[in-house]
């Protein structure tokens, strides 16, 4: 057991020092907190949400938990993100 | 112009009031008329690190209630000749403090100082909000820790957002980042965020570097800001940050590891 665990440990190689891993968690989580943020979200977007939703529930059934709408900043760009999760199957009304 | 300079960080504990106590006399030793206020209302401590808690009569609270002038609460500094302190209340009611009152004190300090210096109290409540509302420039002061990173850039996220100036319009408040409790040996072992890191991940200019140090306790013990503790690291780095802050260019110290010769091996440093 412990010859795997070694060998594992061998092939993971040498551990991430604790100060970069500080400093990847602090980036991605404001990334995130700052999309969040002032002008970076449009109060439109719940409401686009919603409609989108009763566009796409007249042609498929769908968990409304299946839909998400995004809005992530690129660079320059603001990239709207509309993601469905199909039902395995899917019934065409 | 006089200029208003909020000290902020949103954390607790990461060296606001240390850092507003030196940083204003150092302002004052550079012979600028200078004035701190204390923003913690319900908490008060600056007067205690800056050694005149013994000489508190009028708070802030006073003068915004019109039970005091303004001058009877300034309290003038035993260290420093053109260094004023403006106490906060010791009393509960933290809505006293409210913004046109202060916007009325800062109009009339602004008529005798060059230098407003705002202790902001931790979090980003009412105090927090009335401590940053009316700065022209921001010392960020941040530790290398995780959660007082984070809370630095939602406090920035409010100063870009609520502050007078975006209010009204006006240029962006000035940001400056402090990185005190520095600790370059850690930082070369890989166990604290390095000054680089901290910058990259707020992205605002580095006004200086506080080195982790036992002084700074010596100072607060004594009531006596750290910028005038003889010799210490710390006193050189504030001064250091204050020579930045008026435009001198001074290079950064304190941020590589002191490699220990035998001779300071031997007798001990500092």
């Amino acid at each position: 057991m412990s010859l795997i665990d070694n060998l594992l440990d061998y092939l993971r190689g040498p551990e991430k020092k604790t100060a970069v891993v500080a400093k990847e968690r602090l980036q991605i989580i404001l990334a995130h907190e700052r999309a969040g943020r002032g002008a970076a979200t449009p109060d439109y977007l719940p409401a686009l949400q919603e409609e989108l939703l009763e566009v796409i529930a007249k042609y498929i059934h769908i968990d409304r938990e299946k839909i998400k709408v995004q809005l992530e900043k690129h660079g320059e760009y603001d990239v709207l993100e509309l993601n469905v999760t199909l039902p395995e199957h899917q019934r065409i009304l | 112009m006089a200029k208003v300079i909020v000290v902020t960080s949103g954390k607790g504990g990461v060296g606001k009031t240390t850092t507003s106590a030196s940083f204003a006399s150092g302002l004052a030793l550079r012979g600028n008329k200078t004035v701190v206020i204390d923003f913690d209302v319900g908490l008060r401590n600056l007067d205690l690190i800056m050694g005149c808690e013994r000489r508190v009569v009028f708070d802030i609270i006073n003068v915004i209630n019109g039970d005091a002038a303004l001058s009877r609460a300034l309290i003038k500094d035993k260290h420093c000749d053109n260094l004023y302190v403006l106490p906060a209340s010791q009393t509960r009611d933290k809505d006293a403090l409210s913004l046109e009152g202060v916007g009325r004190i800062i109009d009339e300090l602004k008529e005798t100082f060059d230098y407003i210096v705002c202790d902001s109290p931790a979090g980003i409540e009412h105090g927090a909000f009335s401590a940053m509302y009316f700065a022209d420039e921001a010392l960020v002061v941040t530790n290398p820790e995780v959660s007082s990173v984070r809370d630095s850039d939602r406090i920035l996220g409010i100063l870009a957002a609520k502050s007078k100036r975006a209010v009204d319009g006006q240029d962006p408040v000035k940001e400056h980042l402090l990185v005190t409790r520095y600790n370059p040996g850690r930082v070369a072992a890989g166990e604290m965020l390095s000054v680089e890191d901290i910058q990259e991940i707020l992205r605002i200019p580095l006004l200086g570097v506080i080195p982790e140090s036992e002084s700074v306790l010596q100072a607060s013990n004594s009531g006596t800001p750290a910028i005038h503790l003889d010799k210490s690291d710390v006193a050189e780095a504030y001064k250091d940050v204050v020579a930045r802050f008026m435009g001198d260019g001074v290079p950064m110290r304190f941020i590589t590891a002191e490699k220990m010769g035998l001779f300071k091996r031997l007798f001990g440093g500092r």
